[in-house]
């Protein structure tokens, strides 16, 4: 991205899309007996930057519209509009080589080297050697490649999660505003995919791409969408929202089936420390009054103090009866078994640490280590029971 | 008999039944006929092999070239060559001699170069063509970028089987009055000379042999580096540490 500028990221809109066939196709060129899911009139707004999960099971049709975008597939009615421009209205070549575009083979070109098979778009864009070879290394660096030992291998001799890294830096080449991704992630172990997803979605909040993300797996949806969109078969758009609107509130039953039985739980990987309301307990300091700070422990109804340093930074609970009746507070009268969670945490984490500590809350702090206030299990519940009750997220609204 | 004893007769390496005229009649008549199958059968194997339609109908027909017996086809084609040459104004002697000879082995020559285009351009993974198409490769750039390259050992094998048919049919087509080194073992037959006959024999099989590795040759310097035999590029195996180096 040093040498261009980057694209601002565009807005994808499908307008009534659909996808008939009549009879088992027959790829261009192909004997693919696979048939694609057809897509029954499928509306749906893709802000700028923002990632879009398509999900589903098979024969859903979610693929079918990824290839709708770049015109693999063309649509039988309705309208694709990228930055309010029909697509098809494009010329082809050059709207694909403005489409970032990773499948889940990947499809490296084997006789190519790492290199030449990144800068293959801009190659096509007619760029200079020098500059290709500058967006190469440039790309593997970005995508966790060392370009010296990458860039002349072949694909045959790099592992799988190697070569999914690759096919996500080809698909940044030229810097298009919109990727279609194609389970980038599903042809890799379980443990590479999780480091894979943490890194494309750290890497998302620089770039700020608009991206369709196709996934099978309802928990890869929830996890990478800023919004997702769960198809039925026979292409039909099930609901359309952020992942903790389907989690807490889904649209039908065919919805609430795929999202799972646990979909408490998984709304508990996605709710973060921040979205509690915290439990302002009392805080006291070393050297404090004790016979003070036992008169406000009693007061509580947590019965414990927070002893922090001078900083707010916690030190530890101390118990109302271990508190002396008179003197000053020691530090060593802390008891620092408690987790220390800060605001970004998923609640999954922090429950997870609460149940290994054996407590009932977990401390919060900010970036300074300084408390912000308790957060515990039943303030967990109590989210959970408002999610049920119809806590809306965002600004897509249900239908029904 | 004494097949040495032709090789070291310096008679037989001089004029027009010398060794290096019959060799340059046999190969030049090869490679016109390998040539011309090459102009027919490649683009009619790309094109069925690149977008995967009139397969059958062009396998098939080509086939019949394979299907019927070249000595048969050399004499059938005789009267029409000679018919065509007022026709078509070229000499009858061309019509009685070279025409149906290179008919023949043409018509031979095209189903293993069509068939191999065509199924080396089907044998392409189309996941990567696919991937080739969405990042907007035009169609010509799929054939030259990707198909080519990637079905070149396929490709290049169906001219070594051609030019190895067409060395051996030409060997054949001396009955019909024509050159090459088959007039050796037709003429040692005819003069009762088994020396003669032997050395026809020898020299053909050298030739072949000769033309077979240097297509072997062209073949893997055809084929990408990369997809060479096992070993891959220097080392060819994943690097130290895999995925824990990324």
């Amino acid at each position: 991205m040093a040498d261009q500028p980057a694209h601002r990221a565009a807005v994808v809109e499908f307008e009534h899309v659909t996808k008939r066939y009549d009879a088992p196709v027959k790829r261009r060129g192909g004997t693919s007996t696979k048939t694609p899911g057809a897509v029954n009139d499928l509306s749906l707004k893709v802000p700028a930057g923002k990632i879009c999960v398509l999900v589903g099971p098979s024969g859903c049709g979610k693929t079918t519209s990824l290839k709708m975008v770049n015109r693999i597939i063309e649509p039988t009615s309705g309208r694709i509009l990228i930055d309010g421009v029909d697509a098809a209205t494009r010329d082809i070549t050059e709207l694909r080589r403005s489409i970032g575009y990773v499948i889940q083979q990947v499809g490296l070109f084997p006789h190519q080297t790492i290199a030449d098979n990144v800068a293959t778009v801009p190659r096509l864009l007619g760029w200079n050697a020098d500059r290709l070879r500058a967006r190469a290394d440039e790309l593997l660096a970005l995508v966790g490649l060392e370009p010296g030992t990458y860039r002349d291998r072949f694909p045959s001799q790099l592992s799988g999660g190697e070569r999914q890294r690759v096919g996500v830096a080809r698909a940044l080449a030229a810097d298009p505003p919109i990727m279609l991704m194609d389970e980038p992630f599903g042809a890799v172990d379980p443990i590479v995919r999780d480091r894979l997803q943490n890194e494309f979605l750290r890497l998302q909040e620089e770039l700020a791409k608009t991206i369709l993300f196709v996934t099978h797996d309802i928990d890869e949806a929830i996890k990478m969408g800023d919004l997702v969109a769960v198809l039925q078969v026979g292409g039909v758009l099930a609901q359309f929202g952020t992942p903790a609107e389907i989690l807490s509130n889904p649209a039908s039953e065919f919805v609430a089936r795929f999202v799972g039985d646990d979909r408490g739980l998984k709304r508990l990987a996605l709710d973060r420390v921040g979205d509690l309301e915290l439990v302002q307990v009392p805080l006291a300091r070393p050297g404090d009054d004790a016979a003070d700070a036992r008169r406000r422990a009693h007061a509580d109804p947590f019965r414990y103090l927070l002893l922090v340093d001078d900083a707010n930074r916690p030190l530890g609970w101390v118990d109302e009866e271990d508190i002396p009746a008179s003197g000053t507070l020691d530090e060593a009268l802390a008891n620092p078994v408690s987790p220390i969670v800060n605001r970004r945490t998923t609640l999954k984490d922090a429950l997870s640490m609460m149940l290994d500590a054996d407590v009932q809350a977990a401390i919060v702090v900010d970036r300074t280590g300084a408390c912000q206030g308790v957060m515990t299990v039943d303030r967990v519940a109590r989210l959970m029971r408002e999610g049920e009750h119809g806590r809306m997220y965002g600004v897509f609204g249900d239908e029904d | 008999m004494d097949v040495f004893g032709f090789f070291l007769d310096p008679a037989n390496w001089q004029g027009p039944d010398g060794i290096p005229v019959r060799l340059v009649e046999h190969l030049a008549l090869s490679l016109a006929a390998v040539l011309a199958a090459t102009a027919v059968g490649l683009p009619i194997g790309l094109f069925i092999g690149h977008t995967g339609r009139f397969a059958n109908l062009a396998i098939n027909t080509s086939n019949i070239g394979r299907a019927v017996p070249s000595f048969a086809l050399m004499v059938a084609l005789l009267p029409i060559a000679l018919d065509l040459a007022p026709v078509l104004g070229y000499p009858p002697a061309l019509g009685l001699s070279f025409l149906p000879i290179f008919l023949a082995m043409t018509l031979l020559a095209i189903p293993p170069i069509l068939v191999n285009a065509y199924a080396g351009l089907r044998s392409v993974d189309r996941d990567l063509l696919e991937a080739g198409r969405g990042q907007g490769l035009r169609e010509r750039q799929i054939l030259r970028d990707l198909e080519l390259p990637l079905a070149s050992n396929i490709i290049v094998g169906g001219f070594r089987t051609a030019t190895l048919q067409v060395i051996a049919t030409a060997t054949i087509g001396a009955i019909l009055s024509g050159g090459g080194l088959g007039r050796y073992i037709i003429d040692g037959v005819s003069r009762n000379q088994p020396d003669r006959l032997f050395a026809g024999a020898v020299l053909v099989t050298t030739l072949a042999l000769v033309v077979d590795g240097l297509l072997a040759l062209a073949q893997r310097r055809l084929t990408p580096r990369a997809l060479r035999g096992p070993a891959v590029g220097r080392g060819g195996s994943l690097p130290a540490g895999g995925e824990a180096a990324a």
